[in-house]
């Protein structure tokens, strides 16, 4: 109980008092129905006019806090004063109508509409009892972004512009809407450091003009580049408010993790062996007839682990899923150890020793009201050493679940435990065992630390390595630049289903360069590296 | 996990509770002797070895058609067509009775095979028409029961029926009688082949590798994809040995001493039926038995208080309703239950502290 949020030991008393304090919440608690506690004891002051940066890893709780400030869940322990005043927050609706906004990572905005017309969205200027006003809407939309100086035209359609400005029009649409307190979830993760700048310069005119910014991050740079005071979770609880020009980025990961992170891993260098995959001319489109994959080739050899960066929605998702045989509708060719898996099934591809972490865990990677020895067996139960022809060899599994549970160090009762009632790191942790314990020779890994604790990450990530240096094929895809830097020996870009570069010397890059490739503005016209022939 | 499932049970007979005590409330409200009739409704099974043999014969069809249902919703796979996969069992095994002529001891067990076999065979019918063409299995096959109905009426009308009593069947020959096990009630063989068909339900789910996959596809359909599992396979299968018992329940009720001709013109319900159980018995065949003793012996003290009091039938019908309703409501008691983990993890969070 000592480290609650209002004993940090350097926080500057003096500062606090010249500013008013708009929000407090105090000692929240909040237990999902699953078990998962995932705010233990957190408290949180925002004043007027500041950015205030809530940062901790993945899993800390800073998004449950926030949700419960902006009404989505309710709190099971803790007080929430406004302005002074004790209230609770029902709805979103609620928290809106207190001047509390919310623009969340994935955007809430209508591909089809306009800009204007997604700001205006459920508070419409009407003409009439019924219908819209539409000019008026337009009309109000450009002076509330003129207002705020945001450049941006509000009769284009969401569908057709960049995600950094579809992140404005959430701002936009928050404020139109009369938020002073605006919360930011993880606003960076989806933008490339050029937009990122901008956001910012944004954001800083925002707060001189006497708005409160929560701004919820786990990048420790961009903390110390924008924001005045931090507030730093862990595991469910405050370590402290700190002056965020007082505390070292190294303290801040210290109180942050709990001791220090190791941000590169002792690598040795990789010995690539034959190539265990090879695709050629790979075109995919998805449901809708949107060419996503455009004619990509590429091989990937084995011992080696080849990363590949990009702003989510390039293709990634539709290239993995073709390299794993969940999407059978592509043109070109894909051979896995020279078989070409056009005709074969999923299950055959897995038989040619291919592991995959799933990007969405809960959607393919497991099966939450199962528990964790029916989740680690899926992609092994018909093997010799578990089953007979009919009936499953319930001893060994069960021996080998618990094995797993300790080598994967899965935190669990049993293995009889729901996977459903698991935290998000041990789930991940349950689908890497899973994959893992097949013994593969290629592991596609999408995402596979994403959401997931710092000790979970680290650990699946040294495997990763231990895999390679075992003389396995990994393909990498991941959102965290730091994750692809820090893994790939080689290291590809994606952008709108191409390779926009490839890079075979990953130290050599800066994330400014790969920042211009994932945008699409630089592109490499001859690329080396992708094929051995 | 384990206060969970404690939880869930907890729900379970409170929803029991309230429902019995909704159907006690109309029985005061549409009674001129409520307390007779309630006190009727619980005591009459106990009252005879009769009536408590009555009790356990009916529990027979519904152990079958129950186990039926929990492997295909297992595997999710909302296949309603176990009402007419029963009834076409209960015909095929009047024909087999009827037509073969074959000696004691084989005729039965020829009859519940062929009664099987038939009710596979119209179980994967919708199976098979969502592999093919994609259709939902829940509307072809809640649709193709009244095909089985008058499949089969058509077939008793003209083959098997016994022109000097109506729509009914010639006289089942004694050979194919399943014979009674306890003397002076109706208890069959038939239960015993009940009870071994629940707990080799229970084996084929939960202990060998095809019940692996059905369960893995219904709890996550894409998981199962993704990680190899032939996802047509679990579809044919799943449905295909729902059918099988079905049919063989069918079977097995017609041979019982309660029927002595085929004189099926209706739907018997215990497909519907078959839902509530499988519900009540979260889906595990092992607990079948138990689900199917309850609503047996709901309906025979219901039958009993319909017999000797003013209250009908049907105020069974309105307490399964109920129960239904509250089991399958997830938001019932959600308060509850989410304080209790709260609770719980609370008190394992100062456990923590103190160690």
């Amino acid at each position: 109980m000592e480290t609650c949020g209002q004993s940090g030991p350097e926080r500057v008393e003096v500062a606090c008092l010249e500013n008013k304090t708009v929000l407090q919440m105090n000692h929240i608690m909040k237990i999902y129905s699953n078990g998962v506690v995932a705010n233990e004891d957190v408290s949180i002051e925002l004043k007027k006019g500041e950015i205030h940066a809530l940062l901790g890893e993945n899993g800390a709780g800073k998004s449950t806090l926030m949700k419960v400030l902006f009404g989505i869940e309710s709190p099971d322990e803790g007080q929430i004063l406004l302005d002074g005043k004790e209230t609770q927050i029902r709805s979103p609706q609620d928290a809106i109508s207190k001047g509390i906004g919310m623009v969340h990572q994935h955007f809430m905005l209508v591909p089809s509409l306009t800009v204007a017309e997604n700001i205006i969205l459920g508070v419409e200027p009407r003409k009439g009892l019924y219908f819209i006003d539409m000019e008026k809407a337009v009309q109000e939309a450009e002076e509330i972004a003129k207002k705020y100086n945001f450049d941006i035209d509000v009769r284009a359609k969401v569908e057709e512009i960049p995600v950094g400005i579809k992140q404005k029009v959430e701002i936009l649409k928050a404020l139109y809407r009369g938020a002073d307190i605006l919360i930011l979830d993880e606003p960076t993760a989806v933008l490339t450091p050029q937009e990122t700048d901008e956001l910012f310069i944004q954001l800083e005119k925002l707060r001189d003009s006497g708005h409160t910014i929560i701004f919820i991050s786990h990048k420790l740079d961009e903390i110390k580049r924008i924001c005045d005071r931090a507030t730093i979770m862990r595991s469910g609880r405050s370590m402290g408010t700190y002056e965020v020009k007082d505390i070292s980025t190294e303290e801040m990961s210290r109180l942050m993790v709990g001791r220090e992170v190791i941000l590169t891993f002792d690598k040795k260098p990789a010995t690539p062996a034959a190539v265990v995959m090879k695709v050629r001319n790979l075109s995919v489109r998805n449901g809708q007839g949107v060419l996503k994959v455009d004619d990509l080739s590429f091989d990937l050899r084995g011992g080696e682990i080849l990363g590949i960066a990009g702003v989510e929605g390039n293709g990634q998702s539709e290239l993995i899923d073709s390299l794993t045989g969940l999407n059978k509708s592509y043109r070109g060719n894909i051979y896995i150890k020279e078989t070409d898996i056009e005709k074969s099934s999923i299950k055959e591809i897995r038989e040619l020793k291919l592991a995959h972490i799933p990007e969405d865990r809960m959607t393919s990677g497991c099966a939450g009201n199962l528990n964790i020895l029916e989740n680690l067996f899926s992609n092994q139960y018909t093997d010799a050493a578990y089953s007979g022809k009919m009936l499953l060899k319930m001893k060994k599994i069960q021996e080998r679940s618990g094995e797993l549970i300790q080598e994967y160090l899965i935190k669990c009762k049993s293995y009889k435990q729901n996977v459903g009632m698991l935290s998000g790191g041990n789930i991940q942790k349950v689908i890497v065992a899973r994959e893992f314990s097949t013994g593969p020779d290629i592991i596609i890994a999408n995402q596979p630390t994403r959401g997931v604790d710092v000790g979970a990450a680290e650990f699946i990530r040294r495997r990763l390595l231990e895999f390679r240096d075992a003389g396995c094929a990994v393909l990498l895809v991941s959102a965290d630049l730091n994750e692809v830097f820090s893994l790939s020996d080689r290291l590809a870009v994606m952008y709108k289903g191409k390779f926009s570069g490839m890079f075979t010397n990953v130290e050599a890059v800066t994330e400014e360069e790969l920042g211009q490739y994932m945008l699409g503005l630089k592109h490499q016209e001859k690329q080396e590296g992708m094929i051995y022939e | 996990m384990n206060s969970a499932k404690r939880f869930d049970m907890f729900r379970m007979l409170f929803s029991v509770l309230i429902a019995l005590l909704i159907s006690f409330v109309i029985i005061f409200f549409v009674s001129e002797e409520p307390v007779t009739a309630i006190t009727t409704l619980i005591t009459g099974p106990f009252k005879s070895k009769r009536n408590m043999g009555n009790v356990i014969e009916s529990m027979v069809p519904l152990i079958f058609t129950g186990t039926g249902v929990c492997i295909m919703f297992s595997a999710n796979q909302i296949n309603l067509a176990t009402e007419g996969g029963f009834h076409l069992g209960g015909l095929v095994a009047a024909a087999v009775a009827l037509k073969l002529g074959l000696p004691a001891g084989l005729s039965p067990a020829a009859a519940i095979c062929l009664a099987a076999l038939a009710g596979a065979a119209f179980c994967t019918i919708p199976a098979i028409m969502k592999i093919k063409t994609g259709s939902p299995e829940l509307v072809s096959s809640l649709m193709i029961n009244y095909l089985s109905l008058w499949l089969c009426t058509f077939i008793l009308m003209y083959t098997l029926q016994d022109p000097s009593v109506g729509s009914a069947s010639y006289k089942l020959p004694a050979e194919s009688e399943l014979p009674v096990i306890v003397k002076g009630t109706n208890i069959h063989v038939g239960l015993l082949l009940a009870l071994l068909v629940a707990v080799l339900g229970y084996v084929f789910l939960y202990k060998t590798r095809t019940g692996y996959e059905l369960r893995l596809t219904g709890e996550n359909e894409s998981f199962a994809r993704y990680s190899g599992i032939n996802i047509v396979k679990v579809v044919l299968i799943s449905q295909m040995v729902g059918g099988i018992i079905a049919g063989m329940g069918g079977g097995v009720e017609l041979l019982s001493p309660i029927y002595s001709r085929f004189s099926w013109t209706a739907l018997l319900g215990y497909g519907w039926d078959a839902i509530i159980i499988c519900t009540l018995a979260k889906k595990n065949p092992l607990y079948t038995p138990l689900a199917a003793l309850f609503l047996a012996y709901l309906r025979t003290g219901a039958s009993i208080m319909a017999r000797y009091t003013d209250v009908t039938l049907e105020i069974v019908q309105i307490t399964q309703g109920i129960i239904i309703l509250l089991v399958v409501a997830e938001q019932f008691l959600s308060g509850m239950k989410h304080r209790m983990i709260a609770k719980e993890a609370k008190a394992s969070l100062k456990e923590g502290e103190v160690a």
